[in-house]
């Protein structure tokens, strides 16, 4: 275990996870002075519309937003007990200093800034400015997003900056814009309802993108057929009408096993193919020994569903993909999801009602949060960072000498390596938790503990913040304002219900302090409505175009779909209309792909395949989920999904201790015996920490275009054990104990 | 257009929980939910179904009442019992064919779904149906789910030889007109499941 400043039992005493149970002011309901609030949701890409109700400057409900187009009201448990986290025991409400043997202790503002800008400037003087690097998230509004990556390559002058959507939408981002040359979700959702046949390929939408659910069944209920792919029948896979229990990793083995069979029968579009597509004949060739007896052995399932699958898709007169981050988290991930994007192409069924597809975008602000620069390889407006045009305009919009830009930087896993290996000294996180959320977490915990001088901002003292030097308090996105592009690209207003509680500041006023320290003030003084103003500007020309948007026109029509060019545009809700795609030839790319084998495949020493995932009470790293009573009551440790077949052979039964290892790591948590899941799978789920955290057996292969993780797939052995007794087991289940 | 009414979809629950999650907001719930998710069971199945009151015409746990401590509403909206007459008896929870009422020791009362009476009674949908994210729990009016569902709503039960109208409608499959409730004796010996067609194992049999 890397250096912690005290043992973790004491860090939980004092930081928490501690669970928030009763609203403020008790359940006891008053309107008095009260006002709600219309906002949205802070978790997932979906970005539900809600109201909150706020009482003297405390958030104590929600109501929910009707009028909201995306989701009519509508919300998952997460959603409504989002306003919890107001108010919260474990809230930080001052800076922090790390004090060796005591844990951390409050630090007035001055003071953290001197220290945190005097580490700066000598790691940089001593090592090179990119041996101070910057991780950051897909939470964050689209202003915020853009200051981080405007702060790393002006301030900071750094070329090492990633973002936490690297182990969320770079897979499909990568997909898309390779064969469409646009990384966003292709239609609006009400595309969805429309469809006569909808796949669905590695996305459990039931617990991880709730709200999809409805556009789904609204589709069945005017007989459009679901096809599922999943090693795990989910809760939308029970009502489907073809459920695919494909093994983890072998989804390419489906989609070129549906094309070979399309192509065959005559189910693909040879006009549209024609005018508006190239490279359809080398997929041909490449699908040809893809016969559903080969493309089976792959997949992992009888030849039939695959040729049952191509038979609902193929002949289909109007049709939706959706995939998430079940065939996206693997080292094949961006060659999983063109495979599944050649379907729709080859059916030439895009750019029309009821025609396209989507990738379910994760995080918060998932799709925007990945299209301001604060990729390691991006400039604002999904610009490249190492395209000379690209890089001369944002320098003129920032105002710089454009070689004073850095080029292209690490992305999220080569950044830890890096640390670990010495070549990063000094590191600043904001809205990420790797020490929980990255795979192969011994190393990344290790990693975290190597740095010479770490700052972390953040409203909880995340898991990954006990490794901090210093820790600023910053703010929850109701305690700020500004936008999020939703999973259908539809850019939203967030509005401010409530001031930050005194101590703490919100996350951008915390950058521009750090900034104009380090003696760039003059272009780090904005707030959120001027840095909007800015990055439209600087988007302008580029592929996620906002330049034509206001914060007032995006409040009055419920949201502006990029690409947006001039003012009074009225926004792009479905993308490619007129088989018009997005790279300079008008058309789109096929790639033909073949499948491989993932990074890890089981052995005889490790025989079993691990996949890990969410569960609709948690989101991500739980740094937020598990610190509300109600939403752990209703998941509140990791359990040990396996088949009766497999718990049988290994004398498992239900609700035992089981400890679920790999070459990397381990974990032991209870087993759940269920007929739901593929034999020779078992998963966890990854939101809980240290000892129960499923990515400390998770590999650290990464796929070679897009760096996503595999987190879907590595080997393990799953043996009975007993009960755990150390001091972490002991622990709260929030905390990483177990019951 | 006809006035809004509760509907069930069981075959949209999806087990999310928000139902419960936000029915323990309301107000006069302080944190206890009164909406039921029943789990089938999960070893063989997910699938799940959630369980509101189903407001029965001539409601049996207020008959079986001895304490008269249960009132419909002249809208149709059976109460939780009243506070001051409730002697925590229980017959309610017994004799209800839908296994909606609860006792709850900690305030010596019954205490159950009454359709968020404060929000439904002055035109707002209740919490559950407004927030469900599958459709399971809709509150629109009849004619509103005539046009969007396939299936139909019925209201109309057998339990036995009783039959029981509810204010609260489900959706079935068009050919279904009344829904029979008999007893059965299920059987849960190994070779009684074999032929489970959710075992995903014996779907991969030819794998």
């Amino acid at each position: 275990m890397a250096k912690l400043p005290t043992d973790i039992p004491e860090l939980v005493k004092q930081f928490g996870p501690t669970l928030h149970v009763v609203p403020p002011g008790g359940w006891a309901h008053t309107d008095k002075d009260e006002k709600l609030v219309k906002t949205h949701c802070c978790f997932c890409g979906q970005q539900c519309g809600i109201q909150l109700r706020v009482r003297e400057n405390k958030v104590v409900g929600f109501e929910p937003w009707e009028d909201f187009p995306f989701n009519r009201g509508k919300l998952c448990p997460k959603g409504v007990k989002r306003y919890m986290q107001d108010e919260h025991p474990d809230r930080l409400k001052s800076p922090l200093e790390r004090v060796e043997g005591k844990g951390f202790l409050p630090i007035g503002w001055d003071a953290a800034m001197e220290r945190v800008v005097s580490e700066i400037k000598r790691i940089q003087q001593k090592y090179g400015n990119d041996a101070f690097a910057l991780l950051t998230g897909a939470s964050l509004t689209n202003e915020k997003a853009y200051l981080m990556g405007k702060f790393a390559r002006v301030a900071l002058k750094t070329a090492n900056i990633d973002y936490n959507g690297r182990l969320c939408m770079v897979s499909a981002g990568a997909a898309s814009k390779k064969v469409f040359g646009i990384d966003r979700s292709a239609n609006p959702w009400s595309d969805i309802t429309k469809a006569h046949v909808i796949l669905a390929a590695g996305a459990n939408i039931a617990e991880c993108a709730p709200i999809t659910t409805d556009y789904l069944w609204q589709a069945r209920e005017k007989g459009a057929k679901l096809i599922i792919l999943d090693p795990r029948m989910t809760p939308i896979a029970r009502n489907a009408d073809l459920f695919i229990p494909v093994r983890s990793g072998g989804d390419i083995g489906v989609f070129n096993g549906m094309l070979h069979i399309m192509i065959e029968r005559g189910w693909i579009d040879r006009e549209f193919i024609a005018q508006h597509t190239t490279g359809f004949e080398a997929v041909t060739e490449t699908v040809k020994k893809y016969t559903p007896e080969y493309s089976a052995k792959i997949a992992g399932v009888p030849p039939e569903m695959i040729v049952k699958a191509a038979e609902l898709w193929g002949p289909a007169s109007t049709s939706f993909l959706l995939h998430a981050r079940g065939i996206e988290h693997h080292s094949k991930g961006v060659d999983n999801c063109i495979a599944a994007i050649n379907l729709v192409v080859a059916s030439g069924r895009i750019g029309r009602e009821g025609c396209g597809y989507a990738m379910i975008t994760g995080q918060g602000n998932g799709q925007g949060a990945r299209e301001q620069g604060q990729k390691c390889d991006q400039l604002p407006g999904s610009r490249d960072i190492s395209n000379p045009e690209h890089r001369k305009y944002i320098a003129s919009v920032w105002g710089v000498p454009e070689e004073s830009i850095p080029q292209k930087g690490l992305s999220a896993i080569p950044l830890v390596e890096a640390i670990h290996e010495g070549k990063i000294k000094g590191l600043i996180s904001i809205c990420f938790n790797p020490a929980v959320s990255l795979p192969d977490g011994n190393y990344v915990r290790e990693a975290l503990g190597k740095l010479e001088f770490y700052v972390n901002i953040d409203f909880f003292l995340s898991e990954t913040a006990r490794y901090a030097d210093i820790v600023l308090a910053g703010s929850l996105m109701e305690e700020d304002e500004g936008t999020t592009t939703n999973v259908e690209g539809r850019v939203i207003r967030h509005r401010q219900a409530v001031t930050p509680p005194e101590g703490a500041r919100q996350d951008w006023a915390i950058i521009n302090e750090i900034a104009s320290r380090l003696g760039y003030a003059d272009k780090f003084h904005s707030a959120p409505r001027e840095i909007f103003e800015e990055l439209r500007i600087a988007s302008k020309g580029g592929v996620s175009d906002y330049s034509g948007m206001t914060w007032d026109s995006i409040e009055k029509d419920y949201g502006l779909f990029w690409p947006c060019p001039e003012p009074g545009h009225p926004g792009t809700p479905r993308l490619y209309e007129g088989g018009k795609f997005g790279h300079p030839d008008g058309k789109a790319h096929f790639s033909p792909i073949e499948w491989r084998p993932s990074a890890e495949m089981p052995d005889g020493e490790y025989p079993i395949i691990l996949t890990t995932g969410r569960v609709v009470s948690h989101f991500l790293s739980g740094t937020q989920t598990r610190r509300i009573g109600s939403l752990m009551e209703q998941y509140p440790q990791p359990r040990c999904e396996m088949h009766p077949r497999l718990a049988e052979k290994l004398g498992i039964v239900d609700g035992d201790f089981v400890k679920v290892e790999s070459r990397r790591g381990k974990v032991v948590v209870r087993a759940q015996v269920v007929k739901t899941i593929r034999p020779d799978t078992v998963f966890v789920p990854y939101h809980w920490p240290l000892d129960r955290s499923a990515n400390n057996i998770t590999i650290r292969a990464i796929d070679p275009v897009s760096n996503i993780p595999e987190f879907k797939i590595c080997a393990v052995r799953v043996s009975k054990t007993d009960a755990p007794t150390d001091p972490i087991a002991q622990l709260e289940m929030e905390a990483g104990g177990i019951r | 257009m006809s006035e809004a009414a509760f509907f069930i979809d069981h075959s949209r629950c999806i087990g999310c929980q928000s139902c419960l999650q936000a029915c323990a907001e309301c107000d006069t719930h302080r944190g206890v939910s009164m909406i039921h998710l029943e789990t089938i069971q999960r070893s063989d199945s997910v699938q799940t179904a959630p369980q509101v009151c189903m407001h029965c015409e001539d409601p049996i746990c207020a008959r079986v009442c001895p304490a008269d401590a249960i009132k419909k509403t002249p809208d149709g909206v059976v109460q939780s019992s009243l506070k001051p007459r409730c002697i925590g008896c229980s017959n309610c929870v017994m004799s209800c064919p839908f296994g909606v009422p609860k006792y709850r020791a900690e305030i010596d009362q019954m205490m159950k779904c009454d359709m968020c009476y404060d929000r439904s009674s002055v035109g707002k949908k209740p919490m559950c149906a407004t927030v469900c994210p599958s459709g399971a729990l809709t509150f629109t009016t009849m004619e509103e789910i005539q046009r969007t569902r396939s299936g139909i709503p019925i209201n109309t039960w057998k339990f036995g030889n009783e039959v029981v109208k509810t204010k609260v409608y489900v959706m079935v499959p068009r050919e279904v007109e009344q829904l029979n409730v008999d007893l059965v004796q299920i059987s849960s010996t190994p070779t009684a499941l074999q032929d489970d067609p959710y075992d995903v194992a014996l779907m991969l049999e030819d794998a």
